[in-house]
């Protein structure tokens, strides 16, 4: 076991010695200024401004989110205004839609029936007037029926006086 | 233990013994924290990338150890002295991994962190400074008083357990890390001795270098739990 012969080992430390600790102490508190100086107080500083960003970022999102809340709750009140003015115009168009119909049928109803009424009148009329006409007619053929009748009931004389009046009527006629 | 240390090197300044690699170790460790920090915020940006992440995510976590044991408003001034600690302890428990450095039986790379001197100073920082901001945050009297809680007979107890503390925070690091470098060395000089025994040494080697660095890890997150546990503990009222 000759490797494990504590003369070779490389360890310990030889006693107090009041130097040490003076230094030690010495070296700890120039590192702790320095490090304070040169490297936490400036990561400190920008992990700070870095806690402020990230709240002001924070704060801002949350106003903006609000913002746009109130923008959405505008919105959707104006939406549904218009939805209902749009609904209202629609249901006023209808009615006066409904009312012209009704209007327009009203008169064509009327126009018909004062069409069909003028129609019977003037058929009333045209029958009285046919009526007129074939009774003129009928006068004129009964009289000359009649003046037939009593001309063939005439005598000789009075007949060829008849027929010769009406030669004489023909030829004139011709 | 006395024959498994090295020599360690010294020199005298101001009639105080220091000892050159403890102090060239902590300077080592110190640069190299003062660099990956200045590093991580060299360029910040409000969209962090790379390095930034990492140490925003290191803030992130000290930020939640503190949170875990007192309220943010009082626990805010020791986040800089957390992270401070956390990354100080990480990296000086990782230095003595990769290798130790000796010369003429005179141990040079180490982690300073394998020194209970170096721990114990930390240890004491940290115990004092809790004192410290205890009087600064509640006034001396409500300070004083807390002695005093919940019965007064309990003040030898009181001052035991500051005394408790501070021993237990700095030799728990020290054991750790010291633990791990004797095991590393045991296994490098082990695997030094043959190329039989080199092969036969490597894959526990490697193992216990992956474990080291993961137990080097929690001791750097134990050591600033803690801390602010003794500093909630006194800090804040319902003590």
């Amino acid at each position: 076991m000759q490797f494990l012969n504590p003369d070779s080992l490389i360890v310990g430390a030889g006693g107090f010695f009041a130097g040490d600790m003076l230094y030690q102490l010495l070296a700890f508190i120039v590192l702790l200024f320095l490090l304070r100086k040169y490297a936490w107080g400036p990561l400190m500083g920008i992990m700070k401004k870095r806690e402020e960003h990230i709240t002001n970022e924070i704060n801002e999102a949350e106003t903006s989110r609000k913002e746009a809340q109130a923008y959405l709750d505008e919105q959707t009140e104006a939406l549904k205004e218009a939805r209902k003015e749009a609904q209202a115009l629609i249901e006023s168009a209808k009615k006066q839609g409904e009312q012209q119909g009704e209007g327009i049928l009203q008169a064509a109803r009327e126009e018909a029936v004062r069409m069909k009424e003028a129609a019977l009148s003037e058929i009333e009329r045209e029958k009285e007037q046919a009526v007129q006409t074939l009774r003129n007619e009928v006068a004129t053929l009964s009289v000359q029926i009649a003046s037939k009748v009593i001309v063939k009931e005439l005598d000789e004389k009075s007949q060829e006086k008849l027929v010769d009046d009406y030669l004489k009527e023909v030829g004139e006629s011709r | 233990m006395k024959e498994l240390n090295h020599e360690a090197p010294t020199f005298h300044l101001f009639g105080l013994t220091f000892n050159t690699s403890n102090v060239m170790m902590i300077t080592i460790a110190s640069i190299i924290v003062f660099i990956i920090a200045v590093l991580g915020s060299r360029s910040l940006q409000m969209r962090p990338t790379g390095m930034q992440n990492f140490m925003e995510w290191l803030i992130d976590f000290v930020k939640g150890i503190i949170n875990s044991t007192m309220d943010w408003k009082t626990g805010e001034r020791f986040l800089t002295l957390g992270l401070t600690i956390i990354m100080y302890i990480f990296v000086s428990n990782m230095l003595g991994l990769p290798f130790a450095i000796a010369i003429d039986h005179e141990l040079w790379w180490k982690s300073p962190t394998a020194d209970p001197t170096i721990t114990l100073t930390l240890a004491v920082m940290v115990v004092v400074l809790t004192h410290f901001y205890a009087i600064k945050v509640k006034g001396a009297k409500s300070y004083g008083s807390d002695f005093f809680k919940p019965m007064k007979f309990m003040f030898p107890l009181k001052i035991i357990e500051e005394f408790a503390n501070t021993l237990t925070l700095g030799l728990r690091l020290y054991g750790n890390i010291y633990a791990g470098e004797v095991l590393l060395a045991l296994l490098a000089g082990a695997g030094a001795a043959g190329i039989f025994s080199g092969i036969l040494t490597f894959v526990p080697m490697l193992v216990w270098q992956g474990f080291s660095v993961f137990v080097g890890t929690i001791q750097a997150f134990i050591f600033t739990m803690l801390t602010m546990v003794y500093m909630a503990h006194k800090v804040s009222d319902e003590h």
